[in-house]
């Protein structure tokens, strides 16, 4: 019993040190940016690693999930007579979480982790000492210009998956199920608020878990014990804390703006 | 016991390029120096050898300021490393090269880019003279040709190559080498001996080899370190060590199989175990 | 280098998408054609019950919304509700004995406020007040007085001698 509490305590510790490290290793990243900012041509190569090759699989995904989002709605909805609401329904859903939320997963999984390998690996490499001894900042080099693309990817790719979500909704309720097609948008126009479910649904999530998501990965992978064993441990790490945080800061951000 | 380090092998006693006074330095428990003293003379190739993990290349860490020393110091061209600021650090090693075990080319970059690498982050060079010194590194090394390479296409001795013609870019005053020569076939042994060489001569540079290839590296170095055990056991040019007093120094330069470092791990007496064995067995 | 420009070319067209979807999601998924409507003048009307009238809810004349409800406060003395609608400018010659009803779009629908007008020449201008309300339905009064009649319309059973 004892013993349990004292693994507890210093499974604990192990975890404040670890957070401690990656706030130092954010106060790096924030302070190359300085020296980023006069090199941008290496976050334009960063975006599209991280940004053009999501593509694929947020474009797909959000399809999917909008597409079941008009099915399952309209099978709730026809009992009531309220199928006109199916619009809204499908919009909000996907405004307020789960464009966000599920963008920033699927990034994870897909973004997060090579990012995470492909550091890791340049740490095994001994690449990034390399770079130290030739007077060349690793931070700016490398891990800003990663950093900083994914966080600007991050809310555009979100952006994608709900505006994709939406329009394959629209094509299951009103192409596949006959929902009125003016029904559908107009109501949702009425309901869905610029600023109050567009704004703090989407945008800032997917500011909040861009920023999130990114500096795991970064971390992660800067943090990597450099063998192939360590590389492969780092990515699952980064997928899974991603995820958690994600998730956690997502029930936050929902309390604070849309409770009641 | 080892005399005091040498001050050049000139009558003109020029000041060594490193100087290394009191180096002590542990990981944990572990002891890796104990109260060293080096001297790396300028413009000429020191080895510095001893068996695997006797801090060959925690040493040339200490060298390049990547880590602490825990006590003593370590000077560079006069300036001591680990009191240097961030900025200066970096400028001191504009000055100095590294080739990393594995060459640790970038993955993502042509051999030509990475050879323009450091020309590129330190210098505003135009295009047109940039390709020319790139070409020129890469001709130093024989690799003009591969340029346009990337580094998965290269076998481990055209990687080493490529990574020595990326560390002479800059035209640095020094060249750390850690294990060049491990695992390479004899033809590109003797290519990579022949370049660190040249190169040394040539550019007059100082080169500091970190090797257990004794052979092959007591065949090109100017002046050999012996180290194990966290102390320098011997040190010396080549010929010198050859009729060295220490047991140790003798095994090691000639590869005997026993002596000091005794081919036996520590066990009980032979007999003994084979007799008590036979009566386990009886009984 | 030809690489670089194909790969800015992405690059340049992924934020140009993701500025699309954005941009489609203000247009037509969100009410943004409201957000322009700013000037427009302001109205109060006094209910007893709002029932579940919430801000932003649509003011409605004829079917056709002409502006929202811009507050909802309670008066502290004569604990009446007293709700601010903001009409929108091209709605200025509403009579000033216009009525107003808090309404159910649809059985499940949210509540509105739907605007009678009235025969009067002179028109609401900002900070009038509408006098003649109707509260919010609620159901459980509906109820009560449907079950209160229903008892005093079935005739008392007859005494069997």
């Amino acid at each position: 019993m004892l013993d349990g509490l004292r693994r507890l305590g210093q499974a604990t510790l192990r975890w404040l040190n670890r957070l401690g490290h990656a706030t130092l290793f954010l106060l790096g990243l924030l302070r190359a940016l300085g020296a980023l900012s006069r090199r941008p041509g290496l976050i334009v190569r960063q975006l599209y690693a991280l940004g053009v090759l999501s593509l694929p699989i947020i474009a797909m995904s959000g399809l999917f999930v909008g597409m079941v989002l008009g099915l399952q709605g309209y099978a709730n909805l026809v009992d009531f007579g309220a199928t006109s609401t199916l619009g809204t329904v499908v919009a909000l859903s996907l405004v307020r979480e789960l464009g966000p939320v599920l963008a920033a997963l699927l990034y994870a999984a897909r973004a997060g982790s090579a990012l995470t390998a492909e550091i890791g690996l340049m740490k095994a490499t001994e690449q990034l000492a390399c770079m130290q001894m030739m007077a060349v900042d690793p931070f700016a080099r490398v891990f800003a210009p990663r950093f900083v693309a994914g966080f600007l990817a991050m809310p555009l790719l979100a952006g994608i998956f709900t505006a994709i979500g939406i329009l394959g909704g629209y094509f299951v309720a009103v192409q596949q199920l006959g929902v009125d097609s003016g029904a559908f948008w107009s109501q949702m126009q009425a309901v869905v608020g610029l600023v109050d479910d567009v704004l703090y649904g989407v945008v800032i999530k997917s500011v909040a878990f861009g920023w999130v998501a990114n500096w795991i990965a970064v971390f992660e992978g800067y943090d990597a014990m450099p063998t192939s064993e360590g590389i492969s441990l780092a990515t699952t790490r980064t997928v899974v804390n991603t995820a958690l945080v994600v998730l956690a800061l997502d029930f936050v951000l929902t309390a604070l703006f849309f409770g009641v | 016991m080892p005399t005091a380090p040498p001050s050049g092998n000139d009558p003109s006693t020029v000041a060594p390029l490193v100087r290394v006074r009191g180096l002590s330095f542990r990981r944990g428990d572990r002891i890796i120096f104990q109260n060293v003293d080096l001297d790396i003379p300028r413009g000429k190739v020191t080895a510095i050898m001893g068996p695997s993990g006797a801090g060959k290349t925690t040493l040339l860490r200490l060298i390049g300021g990547q880590i602490r020393p825990d006590a003593g110091r370590i000077e560079v061209d006069g300036l001591c490393v680990h009191e240097l600021g961030r900025r200066e650090l970096y400028q001191l090693r504009k000055r100095m090269s590294m080739l990393f075990q594995s060459g640790a080319l970038f993955t993502d970059l042509s051999v030509f880019e990475n050879v323009a690498f450091p020309l590129r982050e330190h210098t505003r060079l135009p295009e047109n003279l940039l390709r020319i010194l790139v070409l020129m590194k890469l001709e130093a090394v024989g690799l003009r040709g591969a340029r346009d390479l990337m580094p998965s296409e290269l076998s481990g001795g055209m990687a080493r190559r490529a990574a020595l013609a990326r560390a002479i870019a800059l035209d640095p005053m020094m060249i750390l080498y850690d294990e060049p020569f491990s695992g390479q076939d004899p033809i590109t042994m003797g290519v990579l001996l022949k370049l660190i060489r040249t190169l040394n001569d040539a550019l007059g540079l100082t080169s500091i080899i970190v090797s257990h290839d004794v052979k092959e590296t007591a065949s090109i170095a100017d002046y050999i370190y012996l180290i194990t055990d966290g102390a320098v056991v011997d040190h010396g040019e080549p010929q010198t060590l050859e009729h060295s007093p220490s047991a140790w120094v003798d095994q090691f330069l000639h590869a005997l199989p026993d002596g000091p470092m005794s081919f036996h791990y520590p066990a009980p007496a032979y007999a003994q175990e084979l007799a008590l064995a036979e009566e386990a067995r009886r009984a | 280098m030809g690489n670089l420009k194909k790969l800015e070319l992405a690059v340049g067209a992924f934020v140009a998408l993701g500025l699309a979807a954005f941009f489609m999601l203000a247009m037509k998924v969100s009410d943004i054609t409201d957000l322009g409507k700013n000037q427009g003048y302001q109205v109060t009307a006094r209910f007893e019950n709002i029932g579940a009238l919430k801000v932003r809810a649509p003011v409605t004349l004829g079917g056709v919304r002409i502006g929202r409800v811009a507050a909802i406060q309670l008066d502290p003395r004569s604990y009446e509700a007293v709700v601010t609608l903001a009409i929108e400018p091209q709605y200025d010659r509403l009579p000033t004995d216009s009525s107003a009803s808090i309404l159910t779009a649809g059985l499940l629908g949210e509540q509105y406020v739907g605007l009678e007008p009235g025969g009067m020449d002179e028109t609401l201008k900002n900070g009038s007040s509408l006098k003649l309300t109707q509260s919010a339905l609620v159901l459980e009064k509906l109820i009560g007085r449907m079950l209160t009649n229903a008892v005093s319309a079935t005739p008392p059973p007859a005494k069997t001698p």
